[in-house]
């Protein structure tokens, strides 16, 4: 169990080299990316301006505050609460994410399915899991929102992150077809007729 | 016996707490909930989860000093009004005073909406929408008392939300084992540890609202029906024996508890429903008397 300090953007040996159970801990670029970005940049054609090869993105939509832009926040926004929403409603933008923009990283939470793990492999790229639902901690590692693209669809815009000592992140799906949520699935579907047997159920298997 | 004269409830003070409890809620982790981490984290024996369990439990205290929200999910906005003896409201007015407090919390603080149209999924940053906030009303004994609870249910434990009309024949196994499924379906897209409300008979709208009621349920406080009370309690051990974990990358610490809440049945159902409420399980009230106001969890 390897730990990899790294400055996006990564490349494609980088990335094979990791493992899962590995740990990963991201600093400088990250960009947020959420199920209406995806749906305008996938379905509908929309383009963005920044150049995603290589990079980290993170199943995001944070809370800010709106404010005149400054050196601070050059985007005109304070990050105020920034956390990961579950990744799996996104299942089918991993491989578009990747073959047309380059994307190597996705942090997110509850993990990805077949056809990302299958992206990953043929494609050099990992799922980074990161704790949902511990907004708060995570916000202490975001230094500012830099850009911001695709704002009309606030929350739900493709923010530019600063990031420092962004994680430990878990490499809990990697480019050899591992995946830690499919370990730990088919071992819970393993004690499924046990559970049962303990509640007086009986099963066919 | 004449009646002592109804206590008025005051609107401006009504809106002013409904717009503090959205926020107080996101903040603020329940005292019962802070003590199920604790206990899990006690008992929990795979060491990766031990990890996850930690940062949980450690955002909760960073949230805390850094005045953040717990989770950055604002959820969709739903307030529990529970009317006492003795209190008159204007229940028009008073809806109306919860939905101004719900979009005053999202605008001044401010929180994410994260509230859209469900065709055209605009969003007008309020948090509030066609019947959003959700306003459920209830009725207690309680002389000259209004509570009202507020609950950011977050999304990710949201859509992990079941229904089944099982049939009569199929018995108390089929919700055993349509709870078992619904717990290994969910993994960890729910942020285990959970807590997995569970709402068996009634009708299927009663049902569904059951589950919830169950999945906001205080940690500790038993279903009030025996038999509920005994089912509840068997599918907490069963469920941590599944190995889902938290954050579903394995581990005891699957489930907090399992809760369920009845309603009587038609002799020709069996519904069963699964709402699950995650590791940030959130919630916050306020108690207005004719003392003042009180907030509480
Ligand atoms: S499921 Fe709950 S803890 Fe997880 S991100 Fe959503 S609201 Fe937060």
């Amino acid at each position: 169990m390897a730990h990899y300090e790294i400055i996006a953007p990564v490349t494609d040996a980088q990335v094979r080299g990791w493992r899962i159970r590995d740990t990963v801990t991201l600093n400088g670029t990250l960009y947020g990316i959420r199920d209406g970005t995806q749906i305008h940049m996938f379905d509908r054609g929309r383009k963005t301006r920044f150049d995603l090869r290589g990079h980290a993105v993170i199943h995001t939509a944070p809370n800010v505050r709106k404010v005149a832009k400054s050196a601070q926040h050059p985007a005109g926004y304070v990050p105020l609460c920034v956390g990961t929403t579950t990744s799996a409603r996104m299942e089918r933008f991993t491989r578009p994410l990747m073959q047309q923009c380059g994307v190597r990283i996705i942090i997110g939470k509850g993990g990805l399915g077949e056809g990302s793990a299958a992206a990953f492999k043929d494609l050099g790229g990992v799922y980074l899991a990161i704790v949902g639902g511990a907004a708060a901690l995570e916000t202490t590692w975001v230094e500012a929102i830099e850009d911001v693209d695709l704002d009309d669809l606030n929350p739900e815009s493709l923010w530019k992150l600063r990031v420092k000592g962004f994680g430990p992140l878990l490499v809990a799906m990697d480019s050899h077809g591992g995946s830690l949520y499919t370990e730990v699935n088919q071992a819970a579907r393993g004690r499924r007729a046990a559970a049962l047997a303990s509640l007086g159920v009986k099963t066919a298997n | 016996m004449t009646k002592d004269k109804p206590v008025k409830v005051d609107l401006k003070q009504v809106e002013e707490a409904c717009k503090e409890l959205y926020i107080r809620a996101l903040k603020v982790l329940p005292p019962d909930i802070k003590q199920g981490f604790a206990r899990l984290d006690a008992a929990e024996t795979d060491p990766l989860a031990k990890k996850v369990l930690g940062t949980m439990i450690r955002n909760i205290s960073v949230a805390e000093e850094t005045d953040n929200l717990t989770c950055q999910d604002t959820g969709v906005p739903i307030y529990n009004v529970t009317i006492g003896r003795n209190v008159e409201v204007d229940g028009v007015d008073l809806e109306a005073a919860i939905t101004r407090g719900c979009a005053r919390a999202t605008g001044e603080h401010p929180l994410r909406s994260s509230v859209v149209h469900p065709i055209t999924r605009v969003n007008d940053h309020t948090s509030c929408g066609i019947r959003i906030p959700a306003i459920h009303f209830a009725f207690s004994d309680r002389p000259e008392e209004l509570t009202i609870q507020m609950i950011p249910k977050g999304s990710g434990s949201e859509n992990n939300s079941w229904l089944k009309m099982a049939v009569p024949a199929d018995g108390v196994d089929a919700i055993k084992t349509f709870v078992i499924d619904c717990v290994l379906e969910a993994g960890g897209k729910t942020c285990p540890p959970t807590i997995v409300g569970v709402g068996i008979g009634g009708s299927a709208d009663l049902c569904v609202y059951l589950s919830k009621i169950a999945a906001i349920r205080p940690l500790g406080a038993r279903c009030e029906d025996p038999e509920g009370a005994k089912l509840e309690q068997q599918l907490s051990v069963a469920v941590n024996q599944l190995g889902v974990g938290p954050q579903g990358l394995g581990g005891d610490s699957t489930a907090f508890a399992v809760h369920v809440e009845l309603a009587a049945t038609h002799i020709t159902m069996n519904p069963v429903a699964v709402n699950m409420q995650c590791h940030a399980a959130r919630r916050a009230s306020a108690t207005f008397t004719p003392k003042g106001l009180t907030y509480g969890f």
